[in-house]
């Protein structure tokens, strides 16, 4: 099967299920932003998305589309390395045009899924876990009040970010080239429109977390009429 | 004029392929800033004879940037600190007096060194053989006009054909990948109407070998592109991602 012993057919998958969790990303980002506006729209998509059918579908679906991503970076990575060979060189220079992300995504990728465990911990196993053991999940807004109060949550969040929009950046466009969508023209395009959309969702996710921590951390009163969700 | 220039040259010694090498350095003094890049290993060359050691191996030919031929991982880029330039095209005015000038063979697993400086590139040869030609039964020579091409695929081919083969993209890459070679080398032919007949089969052919011959997967970092004495494009590389997907799809 062309998907496991073929390089370009590995780099598909690679690239089909970061493609997949790219999507994932732009509704998480959505959906926190409702966050901002109403709590109640925001209780309304955890009630929504808790521990019913079709979430769990979807929350399996992700693990496994997660698993296949990193268990094939790393079978990649093994292969690439043996394909550099034993020796390295003495001197090495970075030529113009490659990016520190595109050299780094499974160091950043290692970070990120780091970060996952820390952002599971917080939200996840006191949500949607406890309604599956059969508890009462904890109020959404609630917990993002609790959580982002506290600035090393919110610095490690950051840092959080900041590798996954490195990872994004170099992830987005790639993944496009690596299923045969660019040309000479539309390289220069796909690059402006990884820079944009990643940190449009990026900055979404970033946007969330320091008006929290505005609102709860510092008790400022951001533009209440417009922020409800803010408003405690 | 330019200026003589005096500079420490650090160059890779390895007796044989199983042996373990090291660098070895040699003083080089009054080198003019006109002499080519191999013109000068050709000085230190004689210098070594002279002294009854033994000369430095590596490859070259032509020494006007078309036949491939000459490689070397000058300073941490292959071919050399220019870019769209091979090793046989770098004077010694790009150097300054003082330096220490690093030179390496391509180091990958596709590409094993035969001795010193020279590498066995024969994988690149390989991969052409399982593919990289247009079948053609013998009979009268069309005529040239008779297949119209539009200008710019046939730009497009004609770039992609620049490719020369020596090996710059896996020297740079790495995963020590030669997807830009392959693609440059499925590109040129899927382009024409000559090629595309069977581009399919190419396509798949090429990209086995590629594999099975121990390269490495593209993670599209773009070293090949930027290092390449040709400046062969990554759009070839998607080009030839589309068209094996196609083709194995189409299975």
């Amino acid at each position: 099967m062309w998907l496991f012993n073929s390089s370009v057919g590995k780099k598909v998958v690679m690239s089909v299920t970061g493609l997949a969790l790219i999507l994932f990303l732009t509704f998480h980002m959505t959906m926190n932003c409702v966050a901002l506006f109403s709590a109640e729209g925001y209780e309304w998509i955890c009630n929504f998305l808790g521990a019913n059918w079709y979430a769990m579908v979807a929350t399996i679906g992700l693990a496994i589309l997660m698993v296949i991503h990193i268990v094939y970076a790393f079978w990649l990575t093994w292969t690439n390395r043996k394909a550099r060979g034993a020796e390295r060189y003495a001197v090495t220079a970075r030529p113009k045009g490659v990016e520190f992300a595109s050299r780094n995504m499974l160091v950043l990728g290692i970070i990120v899924f780091v970060g996952l465990f820390v952002h599971l911990f917080h939200f996840w196993s006191k949500m949607q876990l406890v309604e599956l053991q059969g508890g009462e999940p904890a109020a959404g807004v609630e917990l993002i009040r609790y959580t982002f109060s506290k600035w090393y949550n919110v610095l490690l969040y950051l840092i959080w970010f900041l590798a996954l929009w490195f990872h994004l950046t170099h992830g987005f466009w790639s993944a496009l080239q690596t299923i045969g969508f660019n040309n000479k023209k539309w390289y220069v395009r796909l690059k402006w429109i990884s820079y944009i959309f990643v940190t449009l969702i990026m900055g979404g996710f970033a946007t969330v977390l320091i008006l929290f921590f505005c609102a709860e951390g510092l008790n400022w009163a951001i533009f209440p009429g417009l922020f409800q969700g803010l408003v405690g | 004029m330019d200026k003589n220039i005096s500079f420490t040259l650090k160059v890779w010694r390895q007796r044989g392929p199983k042996e373990k090498g090291e660098f070895k350095s040699y003083y080089m003094e009054d080198i003019p800033g006109d002499t080519s890049f191999l013109e000068m290993l050709d000085i230190l060359n004689e210098m070594l004879i002279n002294r009854g050691e033994e000369p430095i191996v590596f490859d070259h030919d032509c020494r006007e940037g078309i036949c491939g031929m000459c490689s070397l991982y000058i300073n941490g880029h292959p071919h050399g600190p220019a870019t769209g330039a091979t090793t046989c095209q770098i004077y010694m005015r790009r150097f300054h007096d003082g330096d220490i000038i690093t030179v390496e063979p391509w180091r990958s697993a596709g590409f094993p060194v035969i001795r010193d400086l020279m590498v066995d590139r024969r994988a690149f040869d390989k991969i052409m053989a399982a593919g990289g030609y247009v079948s053609v039964n013998t009979g009268g020579v069309p005529d040239a006009n008779a297949i119209p091409i539009p200008k710019e695929k046939a730009d497009e081919a004609m770039d992609a054909a620049a490719c020369i083969g020596c090996g710059a993209c896996v020297a740079a890459c790495k995963n020590g990948s030669a997807m830009l070679f392959v693609s440059a080398k499925v590109s040129q032919l899927a382009l024409l109407p000559q090629g595309k007949v069977e581009a399919k089969r190419r396509v798949k052919a090429m990209l086995a070998k590629m594999d099975e011959l121990g390269f490495g997967a593209c993670t599209n970092t773009r070293a090949c592109e930027a290092e390449c004495p040709k400046c062969v494009s990554i759009s070839n590389i998607a080009r030839l991602n589309r068209q094996f997907i196609g083709a194995k799809f189409k299975d």
